[in-house]
């Protein structure tokens, strides 16, 4: 098992400083590792995330070479030589559990940013002391665009939120965390060959969530009272004008419609699983506030803007991978973590992987049986 | 699920997706209109042939549109104004949309009424405030449907709708555009 750094390495260096799991504690869960806390609804921190993995790596005794970074994996021999930073090793087999989220996807219009825009991405953000003071341009909508957004405005300075498509969910429904829900209905069990679009699945943002002690949602509506100002997505920057999206109320009307359809589907599971009664009643929230007229433009040259923040999301970097199983948009071709025309190759963690949980901790372990076993029999059969 | 009837072939528009998702050139169409100054401020626009998937296409007819302005603006009123013509647009995009989506979802409609208006300060293209805009300040569309649906699903037809119109797209976002003398 090759490391670049060290164990939970992107974990202890590649987050910004506020920022806790998005998982409550109790789904903090592993194959024979568990949260055994005071505290099960909470959010671990990146220090307690780190150990938490680091823990596990000591319970499951893998066999971790820390401070190996690999710098390509090529076809060879009916397997893979793969080289790194200490030399190679051939392997019949190669499971890539690198991530998808190695870089940051910046679109490239932020090469028309004027020059005297400081211009920050979340795997460098680490918190407001590093920001100029000044205005601060939040582009995307996701959980860290929401969560960056708000502590930059908490810092007092002047925040504005470019929101394009995005996933409003509360912190709590009913009494129990939200992705208590996820898990307990089955939504988060859906396996890859039952999702409808699958495509559209993994593509899917964050859900705008963050994970702090007092259990508060994080959503448009929290973000507009703190004086948050929203404008639509982000089309274009021309002559030093950025330009938004006049369609900010269909995005909104867009995930207020779906949130209220997962929460109907939480309701009538837990009518069928008979646990209703053990949760709280039904819980409707009120509809996004949509600014009335949003801003359709603002000019990045008049010192308004002194930061811009690309909350635009994270792709994965496979410029080591030396076997052609990448497609045009850089993503990997695979079957449930099987690479496409690769035999032996094999991918754990990406989103929906297997099942709508995988990219969460809790979610690893069934994707790893199955993938491990796949990865046996291939062995077994090619020996 | 019974089946529905909008008159809408939703299994040629799903297959044309597959097809086009591994053809990205064949998806590129052209769409093409020719005015012709008629007198004052009376436009002819004249709207057949286009292309795409790989070819040149021709509608089954020639479409003819007079624009003109009205009376109170001292103009000959022919036809619609100009920034009428969006709303025209803006309506059949969205209302092909429902339909569509309705088939797609299995939502049989049985009337799609919608009402446009646009918000439009003229003294924009007066040039009497230069703060003003030429164009419309705010659209609003107002859907009144009529379907074997939910409230909720037909505000979901309608959103769908917004999220997948190219006129919707083409007039909340900014485009490029290059006007030449030939």
């Amino acid at each position: 098992m090759l490391e670049r750094g060290e164990v939970a390495n992107s974990w202890r260096n590649e987050r910004w400083d506020s920022l806790r799991l998005l998982t409550p504690n109790f789904q903090s869960r592993l194959p024979g590792l568990r949260y055994e806390g005071q505290d099960p609804d909470g959010y671990m921190t990146m220090g307690e995330v780190a150990d938490f993995i680091e823990a596990f790596a000591k319970v499951s005794g893998a066999p971790v070479r820390t401070g190996v970074t690999v710098t390509s994996v090529r076809s060879a021999g009916g397997g893979f030589m793969i080289t790194h930073s200490g030399g190679e090793i051939h392997s019949r087999t190669v499971v890539i559990a690198s991530g998808a989220c190695n870089l940051p996807s910046v679109p490239p219009l932020s090469e028309a940013v004027p020059a005297g825009v400081v211009q920050l991405t979340p795997l460098r953000y680490r918190g407001p002391a590093q920001v100029p003071d000044g205005g601060v341009l939040v582009v995307g909508g996701s959980a860290t665009g929401v969560q960056l957004a708000a502590e930059l405005r908490q810092s007092g300075r002047p925040v504005t939120l470019s929101v394009g498509e995005h996933v409003r969910l509360p912190r709590t429904y009913r009494g129990r965390d939200v992705l208590w829900w996820m898990d307990a209905s089955g939504v988060w069990d859906q396996r890859h060959d039952e999702v409808e679009d699958l495509e559209r699945a993994r593509r899917l943002p964050s859900p705008q969530l963050a994970g702090t002690p007092g259990r508060a949602t994080l959503g448009l509506n929290e973000l507009t009272s703190m004086g948050v100002e929203l404008v639509g997505r982000l089309a274009a920057v021309r002559d030093g004008r950025a330009l938004f999206s006049g369609g900010l109320r269909n995005v909104i009307s867009l995930s207020d419609l779906k949130m209220e359809r997962l929460l109907g589907t939480f309701d009538e599971w837990a009518t069928a699983d008979g646990c209703a009664a053990e949760v709280g009643p039904p819980e409707r929230f009120e509809p996004t506030r949509v600014p009335e007229r949003s801003r359709l433009q603002l000019d990045l040259a008049s010192g308004e803007i002194r930061t811009i923040v690309w909350a635009t999301g994270f792709r994965p970097d496979y410029s080591w991978l030396g076997v052609p199983v990448v497609d045009a948009k850089g993503q990997l071709q695979h079957e449930g973590g099987a690479v496409t025309g690769s035999p032996g190759l094999y991918a754990l963690g990406l989103p929906v992987l297997r099942r709508r949980k995988s990219t969460f901790i809790c979610g690893i372990e069934d994707d790893a049986r199955e993938v491990t076993g796949e990865l046996a029999r291939h062995l077994a059969s090619s020996g | 699920m019974t089946a529905v009837t909008n008159g809408v072939n939703v299994q040629a528009l799903l297959d044309a997706r597959e097809v086009l998702k591994g053809a990205p050139e064949a998806a590129q169409f052209t769409w093409r209109a020719s005015a012709s100054w008629q007198s004052g401020v009376h436009s002819q626009i004249k709207v057949e042939s286009f292309f795409g998937l790989g070819e040149e296409q021709n509608h089954q007819a020639e479409s003819v549109f007079e624009a003109d302005h009205p009376a109170i603006f001292a103009a000959t009123d022919n036809g619609i104004t100009p920034i009428e013509y969006l709303l025209v647009g803006l309506a059949s995009c969205l209302t092909a949309g429902v339909a569509s989506v309705a088939e797609n979802r299995g939502i049989q409609l049985r009337s799609v009424e919608s009402k446009l208006e646009g918000a439009h300060d003229i003294r924009g293209i007066l040039g009497a405030d230069s703060d003003v805009r030429n164009g419309f300040n705010d659209i609003k569309v107002t859907f009144t449907i009529d379907a074997d649906a939910s409230k909720q699903e037909i505000e979901a037809l309608v959103a769908q709708s917004q999220k997948r119109s190219a006129v919707f797209d083409a007039l909340s976002n900014p485009t490029n555009i290059t006007v030449e003398v030939a």
